[in-house]
């Protein structure tokens, strides 16, 4: 596959807090408009990485590049081309629908005009037009978690980063967020997503799993479902994280 | 016989418009393992919040061991061991003095009761003197567990204890339960993992602040009453709406690499899906006969609401 495809490129990513080492000597590169998931233990870096790629910490060594932008000296581009949801924090209560959405668009960086319209089309989209002036928290979870989503692609950004996006959510919306995810991808935009549900797993092009800091495998969920001689991603991430003694 | 561990009647709460909880009922007998899974904002914690003696219903009564959460909360206060769903734990204290505090304001010592808690806490007795903060999660977690136990309580509430952990400490966690459950001790779980059902004597299904459905995991399986196929092809999202479009089906939903289809029972063919997913373009058709899971019987139990 070629250079320029990759959106993502991690290099010798080592990243210490004192004599700890979160993230030891990472090495793997996401490709454009591919979902990729990020999976591993409690404890094993993946937050660590994460706010690595967003640009919100500085490696202790090693090479990273995030949409064509150095981690070192491009964080501002960075910020301005990824986008950011987690299941903690997402949208704030007690402001309504459309002032969470031009709140956020204002945020990343998009003009008055051009704030109008996204939210406009946002709204439709999303059916919530009869929520448009409710406060968050007057909304269902579900909501939430979708406007949460499409709030946090509202710029167009290459990369979408999500951390637990699904976590705590009834299994309907889990699936319906899933499409939301698929729809993303279909334009273009690049899916980092962690989880703690192995069955959302099978649902990423390629999956990575984390243990103890280093990157214990990469590769598609059948090609993983191969190696480790396991009927599903559970049984995989099993296999992985169980290799090593239970702290 | 045995009176029930846990008795709750048409209990409900709401806060300002939000039903938290609407008009619950069930009962605990001594010694199960009773667990609630819903999503979030289902009511949950509410429940347990009222049954800690935290909360005050609207309505309703429920009683804990025969003591009453209103008239008797002090009593109840003393037998029930809580682990709510934000640690509980004081971050600036070690292992051993979170657990020794415990102890003490339960006026026991870790030495008489350290028989329940042996099996947990050996495996974070190597960090005793670590402070709780500098945990992973997965030692928190069963840290805060041997906090809970270690006044030795005639019940336990678990409220979300495996959310946000791996797949991993989720399974060592409920293999802890288990074990546990050998003391005689009743435990009430609450979890968002629909998988973690069938690990519980009895569950209840809960959405909205009401309780859908309460059985043991393998009667609520075999009240489902549509017949199940899994299916796989190369093309999963397309796959999806194929499935939908095609008639007599009654559900389809993602379950990792597979759709699961639903449809009344006996009304179909394998061998005509099979010919329909061909002329649409699927390659790579894989159809098999399944036993519908937790998480099936949920979300159709939420949608027939």
């Amino acid at each position: 596959m070629a250079n320029s495809e990759n959106i993502i490129t991690v290099k010798d990513l080592v990243k210490k807090f004192g004599h700890f080492v979160a993230n030891d000597h990472l090495n793997f590169e996401v490709r454009k408009g591919e979902i990729f998931g990020f999976l591993g233990a409690n404890g094993a870096g993946k937050t660590t990485a994460i706010r690595i790629l967003c640009g919100l910490s500085y490696p202790t060594s090693g090479e990273v590049k995030v949409g064509g932008y150095d981690i070192y000296s491009q964080r501002n581009q960075i910020k301005r081309n990824i986008g950011y949801m987690s299941q903690k924090f997402s949208l704030y209560d007690d402001l309504t629908v459309y002032e969470n959405i031009r709140f956020y668009a204002g945020i990343y960086g998009l003009g008055r005009k051009e704030i109008t319209t996204k939210a406009a089309m946002l709204i439709k989209r999303l059916d919530l037009e009869a929520a448009r002036d409710k406060l968050i928290r007057d909304i269902p979870q579900g909501w939430k978690q979708k406007l949460a989503f499409s709030v946090a692609i509202i710029h167009d950004p290459k990369i979408v980063f999500l951390d637990e996006p699904t976590g705590g959510v009834d299994p309907i919306t889990r699936r319906q967020f899933w499409n939301l995810i698929y729809e993303a991808a279909r334009d273009g935009i690049t899916v980092f997503v962690t989880t703690h549900y192995m069955d959302e797993a099978e649902y990423c092009d390629r999956v990575t799993i984390m243990v103890d800091g280093k990157i214990a495998a990469l590769d598609t969920p059948s090609a993983l479902k191969k190696t480790y001689d396991a009927a599903n991603m559970n049984g995989v991430f099993l296999k992985l994280a169980r290799s090593k003694p239970v702290a | 016989m045995n009176n029930p561990s846990i008795i709750v009647r048409n209990i409900s709460r709401s806060y300002g418009s939000v039903k938290a909880l609407d008009d619950i009922s069930f009962e605990v007998p001594k010694g199960e393992l009773f667990g609630f899974i819903g999503p979030d904002g289902a009511g949950k914690t509410t429940l347990f919040r009222i049954l800690a003696t935290l909360v005050l219903p609207d309505k309703g009564t429920a009683s804990v061991e025969g003591f009453d959460v209103i008239k008797d909360f002090k009593k109840i206060r003393k037998i029930l061991g809580y682990m709510p769903g934000r640690f509980s734990l004081y971050m600036d204290l070690s292992v051993e003095e979170n657990l020794s505090f415990y102890a003490t304001i339960f006026g026991t010592t870790i030495k008489e009761n350290y028989d329940l808690i042996k099996d947990i806490y050996r495996q974070i007795e190597p960090f005793k003197t670590r402070k709780a903060g500098k945990l992973s999660g997965g030692m928190k977690q069963k840290l805060a567990l041997c906090c809970a136990l270690i006044h030795k309580p005639a019940v336990i509430f678990l409220d979300e204890p495996t959310t946000g952990v791996d797949a991993v400490s989720r399974m060592e966690f409920w293999e802890m339960l288990r074990r546990l459950k050998e003391s005689n001790i009743t435990i009430m779980v609450s979890t968002p993992y629909m998988d973690e059902a069938s690990l519980c004597d009895r569950v209840a299904l809960i959405q909205n602040g009401k309780i859908m459905k309460i059985s043991r995991p393998e009667e609520i399986i075999a009240d489902y009453r549509y017949q199940i196929w899994a299916v796989r092809s190369g093309r999963f999202f397309e796959l999806l709406s194929d499935l939908h479009a095609y008639p007599g089906v009654h559900s389809v939903h993602a379950f990792g690499q597979a759709a699961h289809m639903a449809f009344d029972k006996s009304t179909l063919s394998m061998d005509d899906l099979r010919k329909y997913l061909f002329h649409t373009g699927h390659a790579d058709v894989l159809i098999e006969e399944i036993r519908p899971t937790i998480e099936d019987c949920f979300m159709e139990l939420m949608t027939t609401k």
